[in-house]
């Protein structure tokens, strides 16, 4: 690792504070977040007055007082990403735009939208990347093939071992 | 047996296109930006109170009046917003209508910004839930959109505008305006 | 010096590696019986080289010499004993240096004492061993040296993340790489076998404490890294799916099979094809979870060190080693027979099921880990997480688990319904039973509901097996295969109860309020900053009753620490037998209020309590193979020794 490596390259960077809400987490099958943990640094090193300062959206940290919506709202965030992020969704993210996503997420669910019309709004905004839930699609029908697939030959081979009995 | 064969030939050759992905992926510069899908529809509808006293805020009907636009969406709190301000300011020099949306930002530290690298601005909008940004697809700061005379999004710039981002967003803008 | 003393003993190191492959190499020919004989001793000598080239680098992070450049970019003067230590492997030269060292131990103890196999097929082994070790030393020593000196020496070091500075951190890459290098070790004598034509029960049970050692530390590893990021994130969650945790499970599920496989080979001489493909997989599955890491080719949140150039030299690895195996694996397989024969109601059957079952999980692991870097080539971006993965391994995992219940009650080769009819219907009870009972009170989602019902289920299933046996003289193996499969109910018991049943609260609280969340009273009675040594933090101190009980204080903060500049939460959690409490301080909101974020999560903590009984039974396994052969061992000894005694 040399050390020009921890010159934060501030300029490129459009999000200040790196890509994540929150402090990158090292890797936990990996080795090497600490292997960058340099370069952790030198993200993390940028200056912290580069935050936003504006009070959080009303329905970023509050609930919906019907827990059956909220139990919806819970489980549609869940799957939904937050696109400031490195791979989090936007229930597990700090990060200010992902607060403002849950406004939207918990104020449209009060005003009757269904979860599912919310996640097409934001696909038709963001594409399927927004969403953890992949739709079958020209895109992605391999995703769910493969698996019927799998199941099919795992059938054969248990068929196959039952007709060749010892 | 024979059959065992060519299943294992089809392992090695799955393993093979495996590792030409990956190749190939690693070749690439990593693009981690989100393009917005709204590009090809017309801007939803809007309106945004002003940002700062100095100039009046932005609705989506000021964006269809007929004359191709820039929006700029850009927060006084983020870095690279300043680093491209003197190509926002060419851009204006050269005839480019700008109008923005600031995002999550007060009044105060916005006129701020503003006072310090100047302001290319017609209007400016406050977004103070991100609101307009997720309208329009975008996911960070900054981001400029060309929209034409109808008030339809026609092309998307991700990240800071560099001096060789100008004449390509001129040519956009002028392409919006046919 | 000292540096280059390591730079030395690891070149030194490097070409005795060498030495091994060639002396190997040779020794599979006719006239290269002489050459045989270099390759045990050169893998003893290589292991101690490159202790000594780690004890190097150890001494070096002890010093803290800043003239080495790895130091003065990992290290501080400052920094406690044992975070120094723990810098050393805290960094990619460091951590690569620590695996080519566990590695080459590994091959230095094969070497002093495996005789069982035939000698060719040892030194075959043992020179894929050698081969797999170059490829790392030409990492090191060509493009990540540790010992490279720095000019000018820096006044200080840059010391080392404070998010880092956890012993769990600490611990975290050698946990990891004792796994990895386990399945090297299973890899190289997979490969050594079918070089050989060797792929006998023999082979299986040479290599089964390898792959049993390896599966205890990746299951270690993956339940430590679980909980870690449970409490460190302070999103209550424990598995994201995300990239870098599919890379963790992905070694796991392929040994886990190869575990399985391997045992049908060594007590029955079937699925002898199938056992090496699987220590083929097993191997390639930990290379390609350090490539996904380490190249930064997919995003994730645990990781976001990207360095394409060691991706690539990665890559080249993964391609020679996995490509080559696999290469010789379908030009060999033919020649491998299938070993013997068995029905499908036996226990090799069931195995089967069980391999089948988590090789089709695997797939679809890495199916949907490398799904998005598919569609990126085509500039499509997707994401593929949970409501992907839970759903369809789902569809595997479930089956399965009815197998586990049932597997362990057969006998091998050929059983008959009748004979375990009763079990199977007591068996089925409970699930049914536990099925309805908690349906009826609770009315949960239905993966929940299925997962609980088949928890109770393997709960009293693992050790219906012990039934009727002599407990004091079953094999400490058996009560191994009990305890792990009892550790999967527990665990996923723990998942379900999570999943179904956690209630959270979000709550803007004044100093004084009570906010109720589950059966818990969780009242605020102060914030106040605290000062730590290298950060400073608000600190809330609340206090939570369980229904009404006796108040414990517990205090989550918010830190900042200055250098480098960074906020965490830190969450506080207060355990019961039956949940956790969880609770996070939030931000300051208006008129002196505090955001709260409180969750109670029953039996949440039985997740990684299953994991450790997992470990555990593991480890019980372990410990009875290796006693049986030690036992043989010496009892093979004596009899020579006597008819050594009888000829004189």
């Amino acid at each position: 690792m040399s050390p020009s490596l921890v010159v934060p390259d501030l300029i490129r960077d459009r999000w200040p504070l790196g890509r994540s809400g929150r402090p990158a987490v090292p890797a936990f099958a990996g080795t090497t977040l600490l292997a960058g943990i340099a370069l952790l640094m030198a993200l993390l090193a940028a200056p912290v007055a580069a935050q936003d300062s504006l009070p959080p959206a009303p329905y970023a940290y509050q609930q919906l007082d019907d827990p059956k919506l909220e139990a919806q709202a819970q489980a549609l965030m869940q799957t939904l990403r937050c696109l400031k992020c490195q791979s989090q969704s936007i229930a597990d993210s700090d990060a200010p735009m992902a607060g403002d996503m849950r406004h939207q997420v918990r104020s449209r669910l009060m005003a009757g939208d269904r979860p599912e019309e919310i996640r097409d709004w934001l696909i038709d905004r963001y594409g399927d990347y927004v969403s953890y839930e992949p739709r079958v699609t020209s895109a992605t029908w391999p995703l769910f093939a493969l698996p019927l697939v799998l199941f099919v030959v795992a059938l054969l081979v248990v068929a196959r071992r039952l007709r060749k009995r010892a | 047996m024979k059959r065992l064969r060519w299943g294992l030939w089809a392992v090695v050759a799955v393993f093979a296109a495996l590792l030409a992905l990956f190749a190939l992926q690693l070749s690439r510069p990593k693009d981690d930006f989100v393009q917005s899908a709204m590009i090809g529809k017309p801007v939803p509808e809007f309106a945004l109170p002003a940002a700062v006293e100095i100039r009046p805020g932005l609705s989506s009907a000021d964006l269809a009046d007929g004359r191709p636009k820039l929006l700029n969406i850009f927060a006084s709190w983020c870095v690279p917003c300043a680093a491209e301000a003197p190509y926002l300011a060419e851009l204006e020099r050269q005839g480019a209508t700008i109008v923005a949306v600031a995002i999550r930002d007060r009044p105060e530290d916005v006129a701020a910004f503003l006072e310090r690298y100047g302001n290319p601005f017609a209007r400016i909008g406050a977004d103070d839930k991100s609101e307009v940004q997720f309208l329009i697809g975008s996911s960070g700061v900054p981001e400029t959109f060309v929209v034409d005379g109808k008030g339809v999004i026609r092309h998307q710039h991700i990240g800071d505008i560099r001096e060789s981002d100008v004449p390509k967003l001129l040519e956009k803008l002028r392409e919006a305006g046919e | 010096m000292i540096a280059e003393f390591g730079l030395a003993a690891l070149w030194l190191a490097a070409a005795l590696a060498v030495l091994q492959l060639v002396g190997a190499a040779l020794a599979q020919t006719a006239g290269g019986k002489v050459l045989a004989q270099v390759v045990r001793p050169a893998a003893v000598v290589q292991a101690l080289l490159c202790t000594i080239a780690f004890v190097m680098l150890l001494w070096l992070f002890v010093r803290t010499d800043l003239s080495v450049l790895l130091v003065a970019s990992n290290s501080h003067s400052a920094k406690p004993l044992i975070f120094k230590l723990a810098g050393a492997w805290g960094n990619h030269e460091g951590s690569m240096l620590l695996w080519i060292t566990v590695m080459a131990l590994a091959g230095a103890l094969i070497a002093l004492i495996e005789y069982r196999l035939p000698e060719k097929t040892m030194h075959a082994t043992l020179g894929a061993q050698a081969f797999v070790g170059l490829g790392f030393y030409a990492f090191l020593l060509f493009s990540s040296n540790p010992f490279e000196r720095i000019s000018p020496v820096p006044p200080e070091g840059m010391g080392l993340n404070p998010l880092l500075q956890d012993i769990g951190l600490a611990l975290h890459p050698p946990t990891l790489y004792a796994g990895y290098v386990g399945l090297s070790v299973a890899f190289s004598f997979a490969v050594g076998a079918l070089l050989t034509r060797q792929v006998t029960p023999e082979f299986a049970k040479v290599m089964r404490p390898w792959v049993l050692g390896a599966w205890i530390f990746l299951t270690l590893g993956i339940t430590a890294g679980s909980y870690w990021a449970y409490y460190e994130l302070g999103w209550g969650g424990w598995w994201f799916w995300d990239p870098v945790e599919n890379a963790s499970l992905m070694p796991w599920l392929a040994a886990t099979a190869l575990l399985h496989s391997a045992s049908v080979l060594a007590s029955r001489d079937a699925l002898r094809t199938w056992t090496i493909m699987l220590g083929v997989v097993a191997f390639s599955m930990s290379m390609l979870g350090t490539f996904l890491v380490r190249s930064g080719i997919l995003t994730s949140v645990h990781a976001f060190a990207v360095d394409p150039e060691r991706g690539s030299f990665i890559l080249a690895l993964l391609a020679l080693y996995i490509g080559g195996a696999l290469v010789l694996f379908a030009m060999r397989a033919n020649t491998i027979s299938e070993g013997k024969r068995f029905s499908l109601l036996s226990r090799e059957g069931a195995l089967v099921v069980n391999n089948v079952a988590l090789s089709a999980i695997l797939g679809i692991v890495l199916l949907g880990t490398l799904y998005p870097l598919l569609t990126e080539a085509f500039d499509v971006r997707v994401s593929v997480g949970p409501p992907y993965f839970n759903p369809v391994s789902a569809i595997f995992f479930l089956p399965m688990l009815v197998v586990l219940a049932v597997g362990p009650l057969l006998r091998w080769r050929h059983d008959r319904f009748a004979r375990v009819r009763l079990p199977v219907i007591i068996i089925a009870a409970v699930g049914i039973a536990v099925l309805l009972g908690v349906w009826l009170i609770a009315g949960i989602a239905l993966l929940p509901l299925l997962g609980m019902a088949l928890a109770a289920t393997v709960a009293v299933a693992s050790f219906l097996p012990l039934r009727g046996r002599a407990l004091r003289r079953l094999p400490i193996a058996v009560w191994g295969m009990a305890v792990a499969h009892f550790g999967v109910a527990v665990a996923l018991f723990g998942m379900a109860a999570d999943s179904a049943f956690t209630i959270e609260k979000l709550s803007a609280a004044r100093v004084g309020e009570t906010t109720v969340v589950g059966p818990w009273q969780v009242r605020l009675d102060r914030v106040e900053p605290v000062a730590g040594p290298n950060w400073t933090a608000l600190e809330a101190a609340m206090t939570a009753s369980y229904d009404g009980g006796e108040g414990q204080v517990i205090r989550p903060q918010s830190r900042s620490f200055w250098s480098p500049q960074q906020q965490t939460s830190e969450s506080a959690l207060l355990t019961r037998w039956n949940g956790q409490l969880y609770a996070v301080l939030g931000q300051a909101a208006e008129n002196g209020r505090w955001q709260l974020h409180l969750w109670w999560k029953p039996f949440v903590t039985w997740i990684w309590f299953g994991g450790l009984l997992i470990a555990l039974g593991g480890l019980l396994s372990l410990i009875g193979r290796v006693s049986v052969d030690v036992r043989r061992r010496s009892a093979t000894t004596r009899i020579e020794a006597r008819h050594a005694e009888a000829t004189r």
